[in-house]
């Protein structure tokens, strides 16, 4: 109710800004729908959202599933930690703009120097974030396991996945926004449709209607995601968790 | 089956670089259907001897044999539990093997039968003790290991699991290695007892008792516990 409530306000706020505005800079939102509307009828809307979110899905799942074992690895061997670090800090630091740049001078202008681009943004965070989350695994726990003389692969799952899974939901989450950030970019440089693309061409025929479709449309998606998807999975990670009361 | 422990010396590196000498030269054995208690002042080494006799501390003097397919109960001295797995889970995962029937009378003796689902956060020190004792009974141990089972639990409820760990111990021939600085678990329920010396800790006299642990009375009881007394005013 009281999310409704604030989101109701914000609806407002923006309404009469562009009041006091005008249309050109700030359409208000009944125009922003008609452009919405209009894009879904055409079906292009669904074209380009489609095109975006499977480009995020492919360089999410690749960033994710890689980036974890890498992280897993160097939060439990003191050797992978100590080899992989300089790359780390180094990955960390470059900005997405550059990684785009080059994967699209080195492999073409083409889908896979798109996802690995955009895979290799998010790669660094979920290396920082499972490292984290395989340093913190209780030593106690593994000693048990040990001594039960449990299989390797029983062990992973009942005694150290669970102690990862909050650490995997974190990075999913800040992960995901971090995606849906860069595969814009991705798309403005060098594809020739997805969200990214209808945002430049908007930008250069000065269509802010367009260009708030597109972008609050994209947002809306990325909202039913993050509760239909991740906080349920974050919920059962943690169920076992005693509840406050 | 017979377990034999011969540990030369075990010195820990400090953080300052210096070492420290933790175990002294002990050796001890234990058959099938003994139960070896280890007492000794609190610090004197007993948890780093088991970490050795459970293969878990390799980095030490000696060696240490026990039959490689020797199946190991161990009940640690906090009752490391998965906390996001339920009671019965946690008991099978660390016995896949456990017949259901089986399972069913281990949680009927030491009255976990309303707990099967709940999860260890759920629980009290003393019944996620109890758990943690019948995931150790759940796999059937051909040595069972028990650091401290019954530390900071009140008296009556310490006693109770006292007479189950007995009533579990006596129904198939198992080698059990008990740790505690209670005289009276150690006087109930061994059969040996190996009195250690502060750190570096080494046995400082081997203490049987040749009656059955059934049939040891009070008055025993008492006897036995007189002896000790004088033995340890001795070495002192």
């Amino acid at each position: 109710m009281l999310r409704l409530l604030s989101f109701a306000l914000l609806l407002a706020i923006w309404w009469i800004a562009a009041l006091f505005v005008g249309a050109a800079k700030l359409p208000s939102p009944p125009a922003v729908l008609d452009v919405v509307v209009a894009e879904a009828s055409s079906g292009a809307l669904f074209l380009h959202l489609g095109a975006t979110l499977a480009r995020v899905s492919l360089a999410f799942v690749l960033a994710m599933s890689l980036g974890s074992a890498i992280g897993y690895l160097m939060g439990r061997v003191k050797l992978a930690d100590r080899l992989g670090d300089p790359w780390l800090i180094l990955l960390l630091n470059l900005p997405a703009l550059v990684v785009i740049v080059l994967a699209y001078i080195w492999a073409g202008l083409t889908e896979a120097a798109a996802i690995a681009a955009i895979a290799i943004n998010k790669l660094p965070t979920a290396i920082v974030t499972l490292r984290e989350g395989a340093r913190a695994l209780d030593r106690s726990l593994d000693e048990m396991a040990s001594v039960f003389a449990m299989p390797r692969w029983r062990a992973f799952r009942h005694v150290v996945l669970p102690q990862l899974a909050p650490y995997i939901a974190a990075s999913a989450r800040s992960g995901l926004s971090l995606v849906w950030k860069i595969v814009l970019v991705a798309e403005l440089l060098g594809r020739p449709n997805g969200v990214g693309f209808e945002i430049g061409v908007a930008f250069q025929l000065f269509d802010t209607p367009r260009l708030l479709a597109y972008s609050l449309t994209f947002a809306a998606v990325v909202l039913v995601i993050e509760t239909a998807l991740v906080q349920p999975f974050e919920a059962r990670a943690t169920r076992w968790r005693p509840r406050a009361a | 089956m017979r377990l034999e422990v011969e540990i030369t010396g075990k010195t820990f590196r400090s953080a300052a670089g210096g070492t420290q000498r933790v175990l002294a030269p002990v050796s001890f054995a234990l058959q099938s259907g003994e139960v070896g208690v280890l007492i000794g002042p609190s610090g004197c080494g007993k948890s780093t001897m088991l970490r050795i006799i459970l293969g878990l501390d390799r980095d030490f003097g000696g060696h240490v044999s026990r039959p490689p397919e020797a199946r190991i109960g161990m009940v640690f001295q906090e009752p490391r539990l998965l906390p996001w797995r339920s009671v019965e889970q946690n008991v099978r995962l660390a016995a896949p093997d456990v017949t259901d029937a089986k399972l069913a009378e281990l949680f009927r003796i030491l009255e976990l039968d309303a707990h099967r689902s709940h999860f260890p956060g759920e629980l009290s020190l003393g019944l996620a003790r109890r758990v943690a004792l019948a995931r150790a009974f759940a796999v059937e141990p051909d040595l069972l290991v028990l650091d401290e089972p019954l530390a900071s639990l009140d008296d009556a409820l310490a006693g109770r699991l006292r007479d189950e760990i007995a009533t579990l111990v006596a129904r198939r021939p198992v080698m059990t290695l008990l740790v505690t600085h209670s005289l009276d678990d150690a006087i109930r329920l061994g059969d040996r007892l190996f009195l250690l010396s502060p750190r570096p800790a080494r046995i400082v006299r081997e203490v049987p008792i040749a009656i059955p642990r059934a049939q040891r009375s009070e008055a025993e009881l008492g006897r036995i516990r007189a002896e000790l007394a004088a033995l340890q005013l001795e070495s002192k």
